[in-house]
Parts: structure tokens; sequence; C-alpha cells
């Protein structure tokens, strides 16, 4: 049986290891992590039908078992080729062709220290939202019930001066779903959204934007937050302006979200000079073209699936996977 | 006599939304809840017969409004003819005429 490298064990590297191996092809999961699943792990209800993030990854999983996938946890890539992988150990794995799915990087909050990440009290990311409804716990300064919440979109997406100048993409709905998930949760709370563009990409997201602000009374504010500061009382003041007013906006919250940005990983640079892949300016891997050979390399035998090229949604994720599996199979035929 | 030296103090243009007094603003968005899923696309704005020859900006005023800034606003709407154009056009379907009333009988009390 022909071989080939899945690097990667998040949604991406299962959904492409399971289609290789529809397809007669064995693959073999690096995957850096202790357990499978990658970042959707982290998170709780997906948007926009809030599904709970296990009916995504369970099913993947007991495949991935069923299967009898060969999956290597806890195994870093140290350097990769298209007919080789070579791990951190040292060992060298010979494959027929390689599937890079190692997805991205959350960006560092704390980068923007005008929002107070890690310096202020009730400064959270969306990350940390998500942890929060997971565990059913939420850090408040009082153990009061918050009656402001302020979420603020594009932390470290659109932004030149944080060096990143792309769209994170799934962020929108992501604050779009974490508010009306807020509110259900603290009923009395205003929730304000901070915008700079809503972009509702995907089927049911600008309808989820719309229920967001009819039934669930989520205040939309176009202007971006330049600065908090903290309270005596421990709460955060915000500072934007209200563009479709023109006039600065200011007010005191109880908490204060960042949406936080999807990055390159910094390994990406590595892996592009070692096996002479082109990465895009964004940093994120660049697909061969944006059309027909989306989930191609520049190098014959290395494909991409997810979002190691680009920030996506996980139903595009997975279609890509699949996608990305059968090219390996019409490559290692037409070889 | 009071020498007037070209000096003054002006008011700060700030939105303080912890000072505004929020309650009519809330009252309002209760009773007309549609009004929240304004986009803020304007549209209600090209299309009034009264913002082409005079400065009243619909969109503005009602999200100031929103936002517990009164001042002036029952005066603003005074200038609306309720043509009833920008309802026919608001891709949100905002009963905006609705809320010319709604906001004038409120804040004619105020």
């Amino acid at each position: 049986m022909l071989k080939v490298a899945v690097i990667g064990g998040g949604i991406a590297g299962m959904q492409t290891a399971l289609r290789l191996r529809e397809l007669g092809i064995e693959p073999i999961i690096f995957e850096r992590d202790k357990e499978l699943g990658g970042k959707v792990r982290n998170w709780h209800l997906l948007f926009p039908t809030f599904t709970e993030s296990e009916a995504v990854l369970l099913p993947l999983k007991n495949r991935v078992a069923r299967e009898k996938i060969e999956v290597r946890l806890a195994t870093e890539v140290r350097e990769f080729d298209s007919t080789s992988v070579t791990l951190a150990s040292g060992e060298k794995i010979v494959v027929e062709a390689v599937v890079v799915c190692t997805g991205f990087t959350i960006f560092d909050a704390r980068v923007k220290d005008e929002y107070g990440y890690g310096i202020y009290d009730n400064v959270y990311t969306s990350v940390d939202i998500e942890r929060m409804f997971v565990d059913g716990k939420f850090a408040h300064w009082r153990g009061e019930e918050p009656e402001r919440i302020a979420i603020l979109h594009c932390v470290g997406s659109r932004d030149e001066k944080v060096c990143q100048r792309h769209c994170s993409k799934v962020c929108c709905v992501t604050g779009v779903k974490q508010a009306i998930e807020l509110k259900r949760r603290f009923p009395k709370a205003d929730i304000f959204n901070f915008y700079m563009d809503i972009r509702m990409f995907g089927p049911g997201y600008e309808e989820l934007y719309h229920t967001a602000q009819r039934e669930y009374g989520i205040h939309f504010v176009r202007g971006r937050i330049s600065e908090a500061s903290p309270l005596m009382d421990g709460r955060v003041q915000i500072k934007a302006e209200d563009t479709l007013t023109g006039r600065p906006l200011r007010m005191s919250v109880d908490m204060f979200i960042l949406l936080v940005g999807m990055r390159s990983n910094s390994e990406n640079e590595h892996f592009a000079r070692t096996a002479d892949l082109r990465l895009a300016d964004s940093g994120f891997m660049q697909p061969k073209d944006l059309f027909v050979n989306n989930v191609c390399s520049n190098e014959e035998g290395i494909f991409y699936a997810g979002t190691v090229t680009a920030p996506k949604s996980i139903g595009e994720v997975l279609n890509e996977a699949s996608m990305a599996a059968d090219r390996v199979a019409e490559y290692l035929k037409e070889r | 006599m009071a020498l007037n030296f070209g000096y003054n103090i002006s008011k700060p243009r700030v939105i303080d939304i912890d000072r505004n007094n929020l309650r009519k603003s809330v009252e309002i968005i209760r009773e007309l809840p549609e009004l929240q899923a304004c986009i803020g696309c304007g549209t209600c704005t090209a299309s009034c017969t009264a913002g082409n020859l005079t400065s009243f900006n619909f969109r503005k005023v009602h999200t100031l409004v929103r936002r517990g800034e009164y001042q002036g606003a029952y005066e603003e709407l005074n200038k609306c003819m309720l043509c009833g154009k920008c309802r026919l056009l608001c891709p949100r379907g905002i009963n905006t005429r609705g809320v010319i009333m709604l906001i004038k009988r409120k804040l004619g009390d105020f």
C-alpha cells in the first residue's frame, strides 16, 4: 500500500486521512499534541447553528480509530519534502506524498497592549469565553452578573501595526454567536459589538446577525476601540468612535472581550525554506493557485488542506481535506 | 463690562454611555425592536425628500437616540414630511415612519 504523510491531526488532517483510506491509500497522521482534534477541541458551540463541537470531532475521531489509521501523537515534524518526513526525534519516514494540515496560530492578544489583555482584570479573548462556556464557569470581578459587555472585532486582523493585514474571516460570525450566547446566559446584560465591517460570508450567518440584532437586542457599533483603561472598581473603560454618528463614544464595561484572529504558524517559514514552498504575504502557505489547484503546493507531491493556507470555517476545511486526498490519489496514479 | 478675549470652553462631544440616561432609548427599542436591525446603509437618508433640502439625517438621528443622545432629536425629526419613501426602501424592512412617530412621541414629553 502507498503511504502518505498527513502532518497535523486536527479536523483537516483527520478528514484527509479518512478520505485517503477510502481511496486505498495508507495515511499516517503526525500530531504534535497528545490528542487528535486540534483547535476545534477548544470550542464549545459552533456557528451558526450552535452545534456542539463534539458533533464534528467525535465522528471523525471514531472513524479514525475504526479504520485503524496510524496516528503518531505527541510527535513533532522537524522537516519534510515530497518523499519523506523527518521527526524531531531524528527518525525519518519515507512516504509517497505529504499533505500539510498544520492549521493556524491564535493571535496573541497581549501584543495589542492598548487593550490591556493580561494586564487589566476583566479583559478576555474569544478563546477564553469558549473555555468558560465549556467549563460552565464565568470568571467575574465580584462574582456578580455582568451588566455591560463589549466585544471587539478584528483584534489581530486587518491590522498592519501587528503585521496582520489579512481578514481572519470567521471572527465576525463568532462575535455574533458569542454575543447571543452571553445574552442567553446573562439576559440583563447590554452587549455591544464594535466592528470595522461585518462580514457574514456563509449560509445562515447574515440571518444570525439579524437575529442577534432583533431578537437579542445586541448593539452593533461601527467603530474600532482605540484603547481600554482600568477603572477603580475593576471595570474597564473603552473608547471608540461611533462612526455612524461621527462622535467619539466611551463607556465602562464589566467584561471586555477581544475577538482574536487567526495568524500563520511561525513554523511555516521553516517548512517553506526546507521544502521549497511558497509563502503568502500573510505568512500562510501559498497554494499553487486559488482555483483548480487550491489544495496543491508549488512542489509536486506536497499538498495542503485546511487553515494552513488561510483562515477558513470548519465546513470549508472538511471539503478541502477531501479534495486534497483526491488530488493525492490522482498524483500517485499519474506519477 | 465683560471683555471678550475670544476664548470659550467647548462642551465635550463624546457620547458617554455611562452618563446618558438610556431609559427612553430602551423603551423605544422595546416597542419597535426592528430598529436594532439597522445596518447603517444610509438608504433612508439618501432617499429622504427632507434630507435633500435640509441637513436632516434620519440614520444619524435614530442612532444618536439609541445611544441616549436625545437633545435636538425631536426638532430634527420635525423636518420629516412622513412621505414614507425610506420605508419602501429599507433593506432590513424597518418601519422607519413608525420609528419617527415613536421617537417623537417618546421625546415630546421628555
